[in-house]
């Protein structure tokens, strides 16, 4: 007697038709690929952004002492004309210490003692409503100070610049990686359907329309795709978890500040993965179909 | 409800239900396998198709079950010119027909009662109420202690059995059988024959292909003979 009746009907087309464990390994490799790929781009946009955010913060400003005033003097003055205009939430003298300290890593410590050094001002504006470069050199002229006011511009443009790049560099790796996904789920639908035509003859052969039989390779490999992504994702995820508790905050290093919630990024990797080898499975078992690698299509007209 | 079309219900009172008309057939490249065949299956008819190994009698079949394309002639289906058929209105046809494949063509992932009930399942036939009618004709053919068998595990005979169970499954308007019998002592080939010989009195119509002159003999039935590609007595 029927043992399973009225249970749940056995799929129809053989379990392993087209080395799907082989196929399985490949895609969750690929995701894990694809998931490492995102979470590096929000991470290096988050500190591309993290830098020229404390960039826009502060303004440096170059002071050129008049005859008959010394440099610190004139900086010391500059510095207390920008602590009162609105926008500045702190002036101060850069003394030389912090300036060679800041030179040491480019000049070595040599030539220091005897270089003469610009006398700057270290401004921190206010981040709410930061006051504009116009504004403190109108300030610094009416306090008949000569200074030069830099906003890092320069810097925080080719810094923003980086970051786009970089972004726009992991989407596409990112993008290309789900290709190989797609292009792999293509070849291996097709060697399902060739190892498979006697099943689907039979198949179609008993009524089956092409549809139908296009649908069960849909399903096969989608559900598949969508398992092996999980897998992928979650290899990720393990990673990222230890790298972000090794490094702290700041991650393993600052061009790549990872956060715990980067980890919900790569939920939507299943899902993405599972319709990317639906759609690719389905458009490559239709057109096989059609192509009539399945007979029916041998005629000498 | 819609008043039925006048080409359906021409193709309804169709008197035949294959007409072929001056089909030919080749594989590519190859000599022709059939020539001029003419051939009316009228109706709730009984037919034998005999001829010796290579005669084409395989490729006939495979023309009526819609799995290749004539290169010559028309091929009319339950009162329709299927020649030039479109791909996706094929299967509704096969849907009215059950084919005995001499090489029995059973998915050996499935166990028996799975493949006999291909054709419901592929119908959208709800299990709970196909199984009972599987389980039945299992036992009829004599598999009934084996339904969770897989197909290799069976012996010759028994997926013959297995591969005729499931061609007549849904009761279908056409029987196509190539070889049905080849494989099975002569006790089961008379009821299988039987049992093609009770569906033929419901109304299906039945072409056996056969070189088993003697079982054609014992049927009664029309007999046509193919030869080297043409086929003698198919009107």
């Amino acid at each position: 007697m029927k043992a399973n009746f009225p249970g749940r009907a056995p799929g129809l087309l053989p379990r392993d038709a087209a080395g799907e464990t082989w196929l399985a390994a490949v895609i969750a490799v690929l995701c894990f690929i694809a998931c490492l790929a995102c979470v590096g781009a929000v991470a290096a946009d988050r500190a591309a952004h993290g830098w020229a955010r404390q960039l826009r913060a502060e303004a440096t400003v170059q002071v050129r002492p008049r005859v008959g005033e010394t440099g610190l003097a004139a900086a010391g003055r500059a510095a207390e004309t920008l602590s009162s205009v609105p926008g500045v939430s702190e002036a101060a003298v850069m003394d030389r210490k912090t300036a060679e300290d800041l030179l040491r890593p480019w000049l070595g410590e040599a030539v220091l003692p005897d270089l003469p050094l610009p006398f700057l001002v270290t401004v921190r504006l206010d981040p709410k409503a930061p006051a504009s470069t116009v504004v403190l050199s109108r300030a610094l002229a009416e306090a008949g100070l000569d200074a030069s006011v830099d906003d890092h511009a320069l810097w925080r443009g080719e810094v923003e610049r980086s970051a786009g790049l970089i972004t726009a560099l992991s989407l596409a790796g990112f993008l290309l990686i789900a290709c190989a996904a797609a292009a792999a789920i293509v070849y291996a639908t097709r060697a399902g359907l060739q190892a498979q035509r006697g099943v689907i003859e039979t198949l179609s052969l008993s009524g089956a329309t092409e549809g139908y039989i296009a649908g069960l390779f849909q399903t096969r490999f989608g559900l598949l795709a969508a398992g092996a992504g999980a897998s992928g994702a979650v290899a990720a995820a393990l990673l990222i978890a230890a790298l972000r508790a090794l490094g702290g905050p700041g991650g393993l290093t600052t061009a790549l500040p990872l956060a715990w919630g980067d980890i919900l990024l790569l939920s939507p990797c299943p899902l993405l993965a599972g319709t990317v080898a639906l759609v690719a499975a389905r458009i490559a078992a239709q057109t096989t179909l059609a192509k009539g690698a399945l007979g029916g299509r041998r005629s000498r007209r | 409800m819609p008043a039925p079309s006048r080409r359906a219900a021409a193709a309804e009172s169709a008197p035949e239900t294959v007409r072929l008309t001056g089909v030919g057939f080749g594989y590519a490249d190859s000599p022709e396998v059939l020539r001029d065949v003419n051939l009316i299956l009228p109706r709730g008819s009984f037919h034998f198709l005999t001829g010796p190994s290579g005669a084409g009698k395989s490729s006939l079949l495979r023309l009526l079950t819609l799995a290749e394309r004539p290169t010559e002639g028309r091929i009319g289906l339950f009162g329709r010119d299927v020649t030039d058929i479109n791909r996706s209105a094929a299967p509704a046809l096969r849907r009215r027909m059950g084919v005995v494949f001499q090489d029995f063509r059973l998915l050996d992932h499935l166990d028996l009662f799975e493949n006999a009930a291909l054709p419901l399942r592929l119908a959208g036939r709800k299990r709970a109420e196909y199984a009972p009618d599987v389980e039945e004709m299992l036992r009829w053919v004599g598999l009934g202690g084996r339904m969770d068998a897989r197909p290799p595990s069976l012996s010759g005979g028994e997926k013959q059995r297995l591969a005729i169970a499931r061609a007549v499954m849904t009761k279908p308007e056409l029987i196509i059988a190539d070889e049905p019998t080849g494989s099975v002592d002569k006790a089961m080939a008379d009821k299988l024959l039987n049992l093609f010989q009770t569906l033929n009195k419901l109304g299906a119509t039945v072409l056996i292909a056969s070189h088993d002159e003697a079982l054609a003999e014992q049927s009664g039935a029309r007999r046509l003979r193919l030869d080297r590609g043409r086929l003698t007595g198919g009107l």
